[in-house]
């Protein structure tokens, strides 16, 4: 069958096409094709392409290509993504890759096969119960009652997150300082749900990811309504070891490692989210540029 | 949606690139990121209302997308310094105490039977 390969990458690199037929050669493909080497327990392996490039796929889905191989997921599966966002996003990440593949820095690629393969077998209804379920341990929603600047500070920086939100979804979430935490209201629940079922399988995939990092339903909501910045986000998730921080000084070996990891995972999973939904938002105001012709304006 | 941020769309464009520079090296302008994100850029400086809310989302995604790219290589670096091969090892005893800020002690004298 024919397949389209689109140059997505410039003139003076090699010329990549797609194969139509992934060959079976004895020491070059083994890798991509065979699950057992290219095992989630592997955090490095040795760069074995010279070039990444992207391709369109049957469907109007796009593939990567590495050197004259295609991608495949850890479970086997041609590794397809639905837009060319998601593809080039995943693409620069082979690329920037030197003498060794850091996986553990790969996040798109991560959260492509996981929504791919789906290894725990789970459908929407389950992602989604999940989601709520967390929101009765939501970070946010626990309050300490000493030390007073903690106090002052949880009050100042996640009371207006809170306000946000259940102003925005015109719900009751609340918060509390005793060990069993806020009861949510059922009715709070059901908006949520009926919210949440709006997404698709990879964006519920990315939520979930955001929700495991960030320790929160409410920030992650407030990210993925692009009411908060990524590292806004991860500062009020990391409050209390912020005023940690400030109180007894800052370990680069631990604090700086965790906030970039926690900033890279937190970014790739709300980029995730928002490629995968990417169709219902992108609308251009075409209609006031016909009726109000405006000479075009250079950047701000 | 309440928009509490502003981002200029220069400055988030030339960050961006400079990230890409940075992790790519000299032949950053052939990747494929570099041509979507230019694309991207252009396509979408159409409106000049500064409220219009698709420009914010696009600019929420590239600030994301900055972020994403910066943390990524602060943490590589970081992870190169503190737990990549030869940052514990093959240290001296020295060099690791001085990493959680303590020294080795210091005789001026020597041990006595050196």
């Amino acid at each position: 069958m024919l397949r389209n390969a689109l140059r997505l990458y410039c003139k003076g690199s090699l010329t990549v096409y797609c194969c139509p037929v992934m060959t079976r050669q004895k020491q070059t493909c083994h890798v991509l094709e065979n699950r057992r080497t290219y095992s989630s327990a592997m955090s490095e392996r040795k760069k074995f392409y010279q070039d990444v490039s992207i391709s369109h796929g049957e469907g109007g889905v796009f593939e990567i290509n590495l050197d004259h191989r295609k991608l495949k997921t850890p479970g086997g599966k041609l590794f397809t993504v639905p837009n060319e966002a998601l593809a080039v996003a995943v693409a620069t990440e082979w690329d920037v890759q030197r003498d060794t593949l850091k996986f553990y820095t790969m996040h798109m690629t991560t959260l492509c096969n996981t929504a791919l393969d789906n290894p725990t077998q789970r459908n929407k209804d389950q992602m989604i119960a999940a989601a709520l379920k967390y929101l009765e341990t939501d970070t946010i929603c626990y309050r300490v009652e000493e030390p007073p600047g903690l106090v002052q500070l949880q009050k100042t920086e996640w009371d207006p997150v809170m306000d946000w939100i259940e102003k925005r979804y015109n719900v009751v979430i609340g918060s509390s300082s005793n060990i069993m935490g806020p009861t949510i209201p059922e009715e709070t629940k059901d908006t949520f749900r009926q919210h949440l079922a709006s997404y698709n399988f990879w964006a519920l995939t990315g939520l979930e990811f955001v929700i495991t990092q960030l320790k929160s339903v409410i920030l992650s909501f407030g990210l993925i309504d692009r009411h908060l910045m990524v590292e806004k986000a991860v500062q009020l998730s990391r409050l209390e070891e912020e005023f940690q921080i400030h109180h007894w000084g800052n370990v680069e070996w631990a604090h700086e490692y965790d906030l970039q990891e926690l900033r890279s995972r937190t970014a790739a999973g709300v980029l995730f989210v928002h490629l995968s939904s990417e169709s219902a938002t992108m609308k251009r105001k075409l209609l006031q540029d016909l009726e109000f012709p405006q000479p075009r304006k250079p950047w701000n | 949606m309440s928009v509490s941020f502003t981002v200029a769309p220069l400055r988030a464009c030339r960050d961006i690139l400079k990230e890409l520079r940075a992790v790519k090296g000299p032949g950053y302008q052939r990747s494929p990121a570099y041509r979507y994100v230019m694309d991207q850029f252009r396509h979408n400086r159409i409106t000049s209302e500064k409220l219009c809310r698709s420009q914010q989302d696009l600019l929420h995604r590239a600030s994301s997308y900055l972020c994403l790219l910066q943390s990524t290589r602060l943490h590589l670096s970081l992870h190169a310094e503190y737990h990549g091969e030869g940052s514990t090892r093959e240290k001296g005893l020295g060099d690791v105490a001085r990493m959680v800020g303590l020294a080795l002690p210091t005789q001026p004298g020597g041990k006595g039977w050196e």
